[in-house]
């Protein structure tokens, strides 16, 4: 599938693994509770690691992880959901992450503009029109007032 | 007052192009429904029962005549010909159609105006006292932190999609008269033991539904870390409020749930992480301070000896004198209540008429400034006394001169069944049938000081639960009947009225006031006020006469 990546749209073969799905795929992501669960084994996967981390989670808990996840997806369950911003701001500003933060789930391409001012920089859309549509409102603003990662 | 620089003005210029892209998006069916409201709805614009509703932000209620004069022209050229006041000093239009309203905005944005935030779960218009900078009782001028926190709340990325909608009062004076005991933060200037002045924080306090009155987070607060603290409190709240039930989704269900001492330990735990990164310098609130320098005044203005020859002549300019206007820290100058509460007049509204009218006389005899009130009236704050007869005159042609504020017919009303989608019952009628029954000034001005707040629903847009009188509407089977609290205050001793009894019915509604009010009459000491008389007698004797 296509998605957003540093401002460009990109082929992408990342794989979400649910968490009672066997791993098959070369690049994955697996929820913050399974990461926790089967680190040991998943740190010596062949491919990429991403963690998928969902509205309730408490960053804290990867907080010690980073370096071994070259991804972290933030999952936005419905549009309304407010926690991954906060989410990445923690991860970006707090925890000094440098990897792709990923925004999946149910949102709106009018929400990329705050989702890259707080470090987003991947986004994923189950609608292939929305990526030109976020693209094109990555720009709405030359200007800000707050201080944030981007 | 504070003037737009040139990123402020790009801001909210772009904020109109990428509003209208939005609605063209949506008209053409490209966005869908749900997403369009949040959309529109952080752009101010409701929809009711006739039309849209657009609110704009009045920015902690201060206006320039040029802006007024915008919102004159927009009455005319979009509306109805007239505007709203709101309780949190916004302005809103009850008839735009939806398609006209990027230009709307755009024409706010020529003036430095704009709806952003006014509406949605999200960071809304910071209020505060409409008597700011003029008043004797003032510690500081809350408006330049209040323009500080307005510039941080502005398209903030982080908290745009809050639990629920996030309101920020700030009050610079002892006697509190922005209700920042009843905002999700509010925030007073406050005095250390080191003479150093600071904020005292407050959180958790709201009305609506479940009114509650804020705790203190923190007592003293260093005004370079306003910002880091705020901040802290609002992250700590994304991350943790409650969004499973709109109606639980408040700050002051998460204080409620978790208690006051556990929200104090969060908050701190975050602001420590943030604080050191985010100090508002003192060369940024000294340049903020100089934004809102006090006009020019005219040094010998209480030498004049016409404003006490013309109240001694007329006895209606000085009961309007006595009434609709408030002492000024400036000698020879007082601050002008312009009544939005006419007889006839719907609370709150003003024409298209009136506010060209406001505009010239702003820039007459008040520097060109005005304020908005949360009690939905306008205020001139710095006239000079030698002119308030001829300012009194003029009102007085425009029906903006009714003499009542802070007595029962200035009352606090919502736009109720007329216009919402959300009530559940009219309060504009009943508005207008109480003060049809009080419009004997001698009566009204015996009563006194009585602060009437009436809501259409239990979402309490009017605060009636801190009216020393609420009215609240309910809807019974489809019929309308309105509940009656007694004792509630927004002022510095907080308080929630009690239920007065079962709801009433509608055409039982004004006879239960007047009762109220004759109960009151018959048992207050000499210059008892309202309030007091029921804070010393309880609110069975008023029950007993009622039901």
């Amino acid at each position: 599938m296509k998605i957003i990546k540093d401002k460009q749209i990109i082929e992408d073969t990342l794989t979400h693994v649910a968490d009672n799905e066997e791993i098959s795929s070369k690049n994955i992501t697996v929820s913050l509770s399974r990461w926790k669960s089967e680190k040991a084994k998943l740190t010596e996967h062949q491919g990429t690691i991403g963690v998928r981390v969902s509205p309730a989670d408490n960053i804290e808990d990867i907080a010690d992880d980073l370096t071994l996840i070259s991804l972290i997806a933030v999952e936005l369950p419905a549009f309304t959901d407010g926690r991954a911003f906060s989410h990445t701001r923690l991860l970006r500003d707090r925890y000094n992450y440098q990897g792709e933060i990923r925004a999946i789930g149910s949102y709106m391409p009018d929400q990329v503009f705050y989702l890259t001012r707080v470090g987003v920089n991947a986004f994923e859309f189950d609608k292939a029109d929305d990526l030109n549509v976020a693209l094109s409102t990555m720009n709405d603003f030359s200007v800000s007032y707050q201080a944030s990662t981007n | 007052m504070y003037q737009y620089n040139d990123n402020d003005q790009t801001l909210i210029n772009e904020r109109v192009t990428q509003f209208r892209g939005q609605t063209e998006r949506y008209l053409k069916g490209e966005i869908g429904e749900d997403e369009y409201r949040a959309l529109r709805l952080m752009n101010g614009i409701y929809i009711q029962i006739h039309a849209p509703m657009l609110r704009v932000a009045g920015p902690y209620g201060l206006l320039s005549s040029k802006q007024l004069r915008m919102l004159a022209h927009i009455a005319r050229k979009y509306d109805k010909d007239y505007a709203h006041i709101t309780t949190r000093q916004n302005i809103q239009f009850n008839w735009p159609k939806l398609e006209t309203i990027p230009d709307i905005l755009a024409d706010l944005a020529s003036v430095q105006m704009h709806a952003i935030q006014t509406s949605g779960n999200c960071l809304r218009n910071t209020t505060t006292d409409h008597l700011a900078g003029v008043c004797t009782d003032e510690l500081e001028d809350p408006r330049p932190y209040c323009e500080i926190i307005r510039q941080w709340t502005i398209l903030h990325p982080e908290f745009a999609y809050l639990p629920r909608k996030f309101k920020i009062a700030v009050s610079g004076t002892t006697q509190d008269r922005a209700a920042t005991q009843f905002h999700d933060i509010g925030l007073h200037l406050v005095k250390n033991d080191s003479g150093e002045i600071g904020f005292r924080v407050l959180v958790g306090g709201g009305l609506g539904r479940t009114p509650v009155i804020g705790k203190v987070i923190r007592p003293f607060l260093e005004k370079k870390h306003i910002l880091s603290y705020l901040e802290a409190i609002v992250r700590v709240y994304n991350l943790n409020g409650r969004r499973d039930n709109k109606y639980k989704a408040r700050i002051k269900i998460l204080v409620r749930e978790s208690s006051i001492e556990k929200m104090a330990e969060w908050v701190e735990a975050e602001w420590q992480q943030i604080k050191d990164g985010m100090e508002v310098s003192e060369d940024r609130i000294q340049s903020m301070i100089a934004q809102f320098q006090s006009p020019d005044y005219d040094s010998n203005a209480s030498n004049d000896s016409t404003f006490e020859a013309k109240k001694a002549q007329s006895a209606a300019f000085s009961l309007w004198v006595k009434h609709n206007t408030a002492a000024h820290k400036t000698a020879g100058y007082r601050a002008v209540f312009i009544s939005l509460k006419a007889p006839d007049c719907p609370p709150g509204d003003i024409t298209e008429r009136q506010m060209d009218a406001v505009a010239d006389m702003a820039d007459q005899y008040s520097f060109g400034e005005l304020r908005t009130t949360h009690r939905q009236n306008i205020v001139l704050g710095d006239v000079n006394q030698a002119d308030l007869f001829s300012l009194w005159k003029k009102l007085d042609a425009l029906t903006l001169a009714t003499p009542n504020i802070g007595t029962a017919t200035d009352m606090i009303c919502c736009p109720g069944l007329d216009f919402c989608a959300l009530a559940n019952a009219g309060s504009i009628g009943i508005a207008k049938e109480i003060n049809e029954a009080l419009d004997n000034m001698d009566y009204l001005h015996d009563i006194g000081d009585l602060k009437i707040n009436m809501s259409g629903c239990m979402n309490g847009c009017a605060h009636q639960s801190v009216g020393h009188i609420g009215i609240l509407g309910v809807d019974k089977k489809g019929v309308e009947w309105y509940q009656v609290t007694l004792g509630g205050s927004s002022e510095n001793a907080a308080a929630i009225g009690l239920r007065l009894g079962p709801a009433v019915a509608k055409h039982k509604i004004t006879e239960t006031i007047t009762t109220i009010l004759d109960v009151y009459i018959k048992e207050r000491n000499e210059d008892e006020i309202f309030l007091d008389t029921v804070n010393r007698i309880g609110i069975t004797p008023f029950k007993s006469a009622v039901y």
